[in-house]
């Protein structure tokens, strides 16, 4: 180039300083790409938690929310006059709203698995059920329905599913945990690869770095730089990365309508809406990485 | 001054530069200049003696600090180092940007700079489109931007022609006469002759020549690296 070329002239009112640090390159774009599949994964497994935390309250509110009693015949009273009158003793126990002795036939579904799709003989003593719905704010206990069917002389067994309960809720805090675990994997993962690109950064732009020194530049103020960087960056990235996985929340909710996996992970369209401060928890995740990654790197310079 | 277990680049160094002079730094290819003058714009330490920057010792300065000094001095690199990714007006604002200024503060100045060095009509091309002579105007415009009170260059005329190295001192007179220490490193004997400033000269290490400049009271003692101050 000679010394006289010219170029267009300048509108120095116009003039804005350029990025600190080279615009983006082929490792930039990988790392972008790195950290939209993080941010992807992050905001499902917000989606799966949310779900599956209300997957197991709705279970959990289903069983607690009724009974089942079963009634054994008497050698003074038949199973089915036995269950008659265990579902009236039940109806005036105060929690309980419905109570309703299972018909014969119904019984007898219940134990067709265990004993085959064959008529059960006749005089098989069959127990009886009794469905029994409990009040929602204040159900009667265990104990106060066992209490009232002894009182009025009737052989049963009440199962308030507390057993299932509690399997649920540990079913639904172990979710919740590995939802947890999960989350704090992918936010360690990230940072732990923005703290390498932040090194990588300082390694590969070294004169840059040590122009900026000379000009008299803070290590606070090169590190902003960097924090800068990949804080717009992971920015991009949460946004991307939830945006994939509200689609995913969503292609789940319209595809999978009905089926075994939506009851499993009941989706609802509020919770699409989760991965919404992805690009701001990305973006300082990354921000105060790289600014802790570059002040301690810096530090460390002569 | 030595790097690591090599032999002392400098020895035995003592001067003291008075507030606002003009001073050559001359000597042989290898015989410390550039050293010496990144001992004082702090890129380098000393192994051994003393340098002092506006009144300060500099080996007690805290890291935090360092910046604050480097932003009185302004340094012109023999091979420029000017970043290749900013255009010649984002580098020539690269100190005024460091010291945190809003760039609608400074842009105007930055422009009638890099008009005053000969720029005006390449304030946009990138570095790598510059010429040698422009390159090294522009690393000037990018040393004094900030108005710093010593100046240092090192060789800052080894890149072009004679004529230009004329016009670059010419640039140097005229920021000496505006108040800022200045200190050259060249080897270039013609055009400090006809600068008819005064000259330091290094000679393997050590000073042989003290035009217009306080030495030490006394020799240092054996083995000492020497003190330089400003």
């Amino acid at each position: 180039m000679s010394e006289t070329a010219v170029t267009p002239p300048m509108d120095v009112k116009r003039w804005w300083p350029a990025p600190m640090l080279p615009e983006t390159d082929g490792r930039q774009f990988t790392l972008l790409f790195v950290l939209t599949v993080l941010c992807l994964l992050a905001s499902l497994s917000v989606i799966g938690a949310l779900a599956a935390g209300r997957a197991a309250n709705g279970w959990q509110a289903q069983l607690v929310g009724s009974a089942t009693v079963v009634v054994r015949a008497t050698d003074k009273e038949s199973a089915d006059a036995a269950a008659a009158r265990a579902a009236e003793t039940l109806a005036g126990v105060k929690g309980v709203t419905e109570a309703r002795a299972l018909e014969r036939d119904k019984a007898e579904a219940l134990v067709k698995p265990f004993l085959g799709p064959d008529p059960l003989p006749a005089d098989l003593p069959v127990p009886r059920l009794v469905a029994v719905e409990l009040d929602k704010k204040t159900p009667a206990g265990a104990a106060a329905l066992q209490a009232a069917l002894k009182s009025a002389g009737v052989d049963a067994t009440v199962d308030d599913h507390s057993l299932w309960t509690r399997q649920i809720m540990n079913a639904g805090a172990l979710a919740g945990w590995v939802a947890g675990g999960l989350f704090a994997t992918i936010v360690a993962a990230a940072a732990a690869l923005i703290a390498f690109a932040t090194r990588q950064g300082l390694a590969t732009r070294n004169e840059l770095v040590m122009v900026l020194h000379l000009a008299g530049a803070t290590d606070a103020f090169i590190a902003r730089q960097f924090q800068a960087r990949f804080g717009r960056m992971a920015f991009f990235a949460g946004f991307w990365g939830g945006a994939l996985a509200a689609a995913a929340g969503a292609a789940l909710r319209l595809y999978a309508h009905g089926q075994t996996v939506a009851a499993l992970l009941p989706v609802e369209r509020t919770d699409l809406f989760a991965p919404l401060p992805c690009p701001f928890v990305a973006a300082l995740i990354a921000a105060v990485t790289a600014r802790l990654t570059a002040e301690g790197a810096l530090r460390r310079m002569p | 001054m030595r790097y690591g277990r090599e032999p002392e680049v400098l020895k035995d160094v003592g001067f003291s530069l008075p507030r606002g002079s003009f001073h050559f730094l001359m000597g042989a290819s290898g015989s410390g200049k550039s050293t010496l003058l990144k001992l004082i714009y702090l890129a380098e330490r000393a192994s051994r003696g003393r340098v002092e920057l506006f009144g300060r010792d500099v080996a007690q300065v805290k890291p935090k600090d360092r910046p604050f000094l480097r932003r009185r001095i302004g340094v012109i690199f023999q091979e420029f180092k000017l970043l290749d990714h900013l255009s010649a007006f984002d580098n020539a604002a690269l100190a005024l940007r460091v010291l945190g200024q809003k760039p609608t503060s400074y842009r105007q100045d930055v422009a009638e700079l890099l008009s005053w060095v000969g720029l005006s009509h390449r304030m946009h091309a990138m570095p790598q489109a510059l010429s040698g002579g422009e390159k090294q105007r522009l690393a000037i415009a990018r040393a004094v931007i900030h108005r710093p009170d010593i100046l240092l260059a090192d060789e800052p005329t080894g890149n072009v022609d004679f004529a230009m190295s004329l016009r670059i001192l010419r640039l140097f007179s005229e920021l000496n006469r505006m108040g800022a220490t200045v200190l050259i490193a060249s080897h270039d004997e013609e055009l400090v002759a006809r600068s008819g400033k005064p000259v330091l000269h290094l000679e393997n290490g050590r000073l042989t020549r003290y035009d217009g400049v306080s030495r030490p009271p006394a020799p240092p003692p054996a083995g000492a690296t020497g003190e330089a101050g400003l």
